[in-house]
């Protein structure tokens, strides 16, 4: 199988045998081990659980680990490149660190009300709240969506489906007590009114959640906010 | 909350404008069967008030939405953001409202 891996420098071209249920992680890792060691490329989990070996394959961000190449090299060919819309560090490895701030800035962690003294909440998992919650809280993020997304591409600023996801799922939470203040935090041209639903990110999510849904549950969450006075 | 209220004007705008597009193509369709005049229009339109209100909303609506989907745009294709994108929003707002409106009350008087 010919592999056109993109590098910081150039296209590198390799040859790289076919194996029974091989992923695209195993080409790079066998390119990086057999044919060439200065390749640098980021994995930890080898499972999907971690989301740090995302890469463009064939023009499309995807999960390597997890992406059978039967599945994606049709005609015996891949091209594999580092995912778009983050800095490049190295060859296949970009840096995180804009998409992580941006969860911080849409106030992406929990905080709750309780202490270790108190009762534990009771939420049923079938109340509508806490069903919204869970549609979105298995991310990863491995960054496809926010590599995906034409939005983030026009505005740098934008906070990406990602961590809009995140907020989300923390609004939702009945154990949340400020679920106000990420409202604040997300609406607006960098949050959740810039999304112009074009579901880039929930059609390449590889745990198959819609950060389109979630955004558009930001909006309507924020105009009744709006509505009553409270953003 | 600016945004916010944006993007709430924007979709009520909208389905504002949904309505109005279909009933403006629905007497559009209906009107020109069988040829279409001036005076044909303006018999119809002349001290109408149930048309007269209907197209100020039309033109309204396109007045406030037209500009904020401009905004995105602007912000997005040209990277024209900060105040002087505003302002001149706010013209563009008001050059639609102007001209519609003139032309409202063009075929009512």
């Amino acid at each position: 199988m010919r592999v056109l891996v993109k590098r910081s420098s150039a296209v590198q071209e390799f040859e790289v045998p076919r194996h029974p249920s091989q992923t695209v992680l195993d080409v790079v890792t066998y390119i990086q081990r057999k044919l060439d060691p200065t390749l640098a490329y980021r994995y930890a989990c080898r499972v999907g659980m971690c989301g740090s070996c995302a890469m463009t394959v064939n023009g499309v961000p995807r999960w390597t680990c997890r992406t059978h190449v039967d599945n994606v090299a049709g005609n015996d060919e891949l091209q594999i490149g580092p995912l778009k819309n983050l800095p490049l560090i190295r060859d296949l490895v970009t840096d995180m660190s804009e998409f992580f701030d941006k969860w911080a800035r849409a106030q992406g962690r929990f905080q709750g009300g309780r202490t270790k003294h108190d009762d534990f909440e009771k939420v049923s998992p079938d109340s509508p709240d806490r069903k919204a919650a869970d549609a979105g809280i298995e991310c990863i993020g491995c960054a496809v969506c926010y590599s995906a997304c034409n939005v983030v591409a026009a505005n740098p600023d934008y906070l990406g489906p990602a961590a809009l996801n995140r907020a989300w799922t923390l609004v939702k939470d009945a154990r949340s007590v400020d679920a106000i203040d990420k409202l604040r935090a997300v609406a607006g041209d960098a949050g959740c009114h810039a999304c112009h639903t074009h579901m880039d990110c929930t059609e390449r999510c590889p745990k198959h959640i819609s950060p389109t849904a979630a955004i558009a549950g930001l909006k309507r969450a924020t105009a009744k906010a709006a509505l009553k006075g409270e953003l | 909350m600016t945004q916010t209220v944006l993007w709430l004007a924007q979709r009520v705008t909208a389905a504002i404008l949904a309505v109005c597009v279909v009933v403006h193509l629905a007497t559009i369709i209906y009107a020109v069967q069988g040829g279409l005049t001036a005076a044909e229009i303006l018999g119809r339109t002349r001290g109408n008030t149930a048309w007269l209100v209907f197209y100020a909303v039309f033109v309204a609506a396109a007045a406030i939405h037209a500009p904020i989907g401009l905004r995105a745009v602007l912000g997005e294709w040209l990277k024209w953001r900060g105040i002087w994108r505003e302002v001149f929003l706010v013209f563009f707002a008001y050059t639609l409202l102007w001209f519609g409106l003139q032309a409202v009350i063009g075929v009512f008087g």
